[in-house]
């Protein structure tokens, strides 16, 4: 963290500023730096701060979208060379979106998918009003190891029971875990459909998912 | 003189809707397939979802809205009145859960809570309507917004402000109304309840949304136009900016339902909220959501249209200081602003949860605001009334007001008299001594004086037929032995 140039790259993340953040990452390329310690020591420190500071309400949404779409543009000028080097950022899981049969509103799971994705998951996200067998096809397709359902209305939170019972049937979990969201969604919700785990905002919702594949840490 | 609150300048207002009537137009609005053919038929373009709709079609959609209507009663009289400036209260809808008030913990809703919620608002003057308050957990969810009808129309005589919860609902749930109203053309001539109908931000009137509008319009009964922007989720950030799309998204509203049926009544309404930065929640209880409330409503009242808004309520998990700061906050700010309908009381929670509780005392909050709106009383000083001069006159430097026939005859007119839910007693008094165990005790009250209403045993008939027909339709479980 020394590094002036890894310290950059971490305020361009923190600052929401995507320009800066390629202009850095391409300057990396430039100089040799390894793409896979400019991610990890310099723009996903970023990240880190950012979720830590909306965790403790000194950041706010707005800021957090900024730094994820910062992160998004730095990951895309350094992924090409990262592949050419097999040395491929490690990726802490893979998880398929969606929200719930008949809800249309995605700005939880947008969120959720946004800030996932640019702290190292893989997201593959089937939009609004997944049905249960689209989750199903999808999560096998791709080995996922969270599915993940959101609803905003009470009357489509029956949607969330329907996945988690579509997976169960096909023999998905406990491999796949099944997670839940939305505004509308209790802990008490979430144990009587047996979702592993459920969360009402981004932030926790990174917590979860880091805790179910095992990368979680006491803070996170 | 009426006091008033006004936020928006006039000038505020026409920038408001000129932006609104190009957002018609580009981006446009999307809609379902049920009212492509509607909207195409009256020349508007609809490509990949999306309607153009001109300034001049809204315009003449707007003219054929009726300024006023009213909602009656069982016996037949009106009950509400939308339109110019009279203000109405009704409970707010539709949560899953209630605040138990020996746990103090959300549980799910049952056919008791909505039941007990009737029976309060039923008692209390401060309500103006009924509201299908709360889902019932231990009924069929197929049928779940059919049934909250069906149990609020037995416990209640008031109008009611309800709502689908599908396209294909609605009509088993104007069918129960009819069976109610001697008929579909007795509930066109004196409806009893106005339903929400719901655009999803930004600019979006779904399928489900448009179905509802259609339908509403064709029966002739009332719709709630709730448009809910989320300033800087799912709308532009600033107040003016959400009340902009706010408007665009009631004027596509007021299109569809026009060119279905003209002439048929609909309201200027909506759930505008700000989106909270922090948790991606809509804060009901904010200065700013009521600023929105307030905003969308004076530009309905600027198009003379009979408006609405979603206030009185509160993010307060219980039944705390911040429940009744924020509740009585946006009661007198409706109030003042004149609003229509105001949805909202007794609910907690950002509208998660329903309190019977939070309802009896919200009802205080409302008989404030009432008492406010009425304003300053001078007498006529034409008819040389004085304001103080003929009392002293009286009195001279006695002091002795209380023994005026004056203050006999008008301390009712001037001062509310609250219910013992507010607490003026000097400390050591009798009364409970917190507000919560007040309400608690105000609830059996009410609900021990509470008397149902005697249906005729031919429309209870008609309505289990309904409520029968309506279950197999939707596949659920039966729900009348």
């Amino acid at each position: 963290m020394s590094d002036p140039m890894f310290q950059a790259m971490r305020q361009s993340i923190i600052d929401g500023a995507p320009d800066t953040a390629t202009e850095l990452a391409q300057q990396a390329l430039a100089s040799g730096v390894d793409p896979l310690d400019a991610v990890n020591q310099g723009f996903a420190a970023g990240i880190t701060f950012a979720g830590d500071q909306f965790g403790c309400g000194q950041m706010f949404l707005p800021d957090l979208l900024a730094s994820a779409e910062a992160m998004k543009a730095a990951i895309k000028i350094l992924e090409p060379e990262m592949l050419k080097r097999g040395s491929q950022r490690e990726t802490l899981g893979k998880i398929v979106l969606g929200t719930a049969r008949g809800d249309i509103h995605d700005i939880g799971k947008n969120l959720v998918a946004t800030i996932l994705s640019s702290s190292g998951f893989q997201i593959f996200d089937l939009g609004t009003s997944v049905t249960p067998e689209q989750f199903v096809a999808k999560a096998k397709e791709v080995d996922a190891d969270i599915v993940g359902v959101s609803a905003l209305l009470t009357t489509t939170m029956a949607g969330q029971k329907a996945v988690i019972e579509a997976l169960d049937r096909n023999g998905l979990r406990p491999r796949v875990k099944a997670i839940i969201g939305g505004a509308a969604v209790t802990s008490k919700w979430a144990a009587e459909i047996g979702a592993d785990g459920f969360s009402r905002n981004a932030i926790d919702a990174l917590a979860l998912a880091k805790n179910l594949v095992g990368k979680g840490t006491a803070s996170a | 003189m009426r006091p008033r609150l006004q936020l928006l300048s006039p000038e505020l207002i026409s920038r408001i809707l000129r932006e609104a009537f190009e957002l018609l137009m580009n981006p446009g609005i999307r809609v379902g397939s049920a009212v492509v053919e509607l909207l195409q038929s009256a020349g508007v373009k609809v490509y990949g979802g999306v309607a153009r709709i001109p300034e001049s079609l809204a315009q003449k959609c707007l003219a054929s809205v009726p300024r006023d209507f009213y909602l009656y009663n069982r016996r037949g009289d009106r009950a509400v009145h939308y339109g110019g400036d009279d203000v109405q209260f009704d409970p707010g809808s539709c949560c899953v859960q209630v605040l138990d008030p020996e746990a103090l913990e959300a549980r799910p809703s049952e056919t008791r809570d909505l039941v007990r919620i009737v029976k309060v608002t039923e008692t209390l003057p401060q309500f103006a309507a009924q509201s299908t308050a709360v889902v019932c957990t231990d009924a069929p969810g197929e049928i779940g917004d059919l049934y909250r009808l069906f149990v609020v129309l037995q416990y209640s005589d008031k109008p009611v402000v309800t709502g689908s919860f599908s396209a294909e609902g609605l009509q088993g749930m104007l069918d129960l109304l009819a069976a109610d109203s001697g008929g579909p053309e007795g509930l066109r001539q004196r409806p009893r309840a106005v339903f929400d109908v719901c655009p999803s931000p930004p600019l979006n009137w779904s399928e489900f949304g448009s179905h509802n509008l259609l339908d509403l319009a064709r029966a002739g009964v009332p719709a709630e136009i709730v448009s809910m922007p989320l300033a800087g989720g799912t709308a532009p950030v600033t107040i003016a900016g959400s009340v902009t799309q706010h408007a665009a998204e009631a004027l596509a509203g007021i299109t569809l339902h026009q060119l279905a049926a003209r002439g048929s009544p609909i309201v200027w309404g909506g759930a505008p909220a700000i989106f909270d930065m922090r948790t991606g929640g809509a804060p009901m209880g904010a200065v700013e959501t009521a600023m929105l409330n307030m905003a969308c409503a004076e530009v309905g009242k600027h198009l003379g249209l009979p408006t609405h808004g979603y206030l009185v309520a509160t993010d307060s998990k219980f039944v705390d200081a911040q429940a009744g700061a924020e509740s009585a906050r946006s009661a007198m700010l409706g109030a003042l602003t004149g609003i229509n309908m105001i949805s909202g009381a007794g609910m907690i929670e950002s509208l998660a949860c329903h309190s019977v509780e939070k309802l009896v005392i919200d009802a205080e909050s409302i008989a404030s605001a009432y008492r406010l709106v009425r304003g300053v009383e001078a007498g006529d000083a034409g008819r040389g009334e004085t304001l103080a001069t003929a009392m002293f006159a009286q009195t001279g430097l006695s002091g002795e007001f209380l023994k005026l026939k004056e203050t006999r005859s008008l301390f009712r007119k001037e001062q509310y008299l609250p219910s013992p839910v507010i607490d003026r007693s000097a400390r050591g008094s009798e009364l409970p001594s917190n507000v919560f165990t007040r309400a608690r005790a105000r609830v059996d009250e009410l609900v021990g004086t509470y008397q149902q209403p005697s249906l005729p045993e031919a429309v209870l008939q008609k309505f289990h037929t309904i409520v029968e027909r309506e279950t197999k339709r939707a596949g659920a479980a039966a729900l009348l032995a």
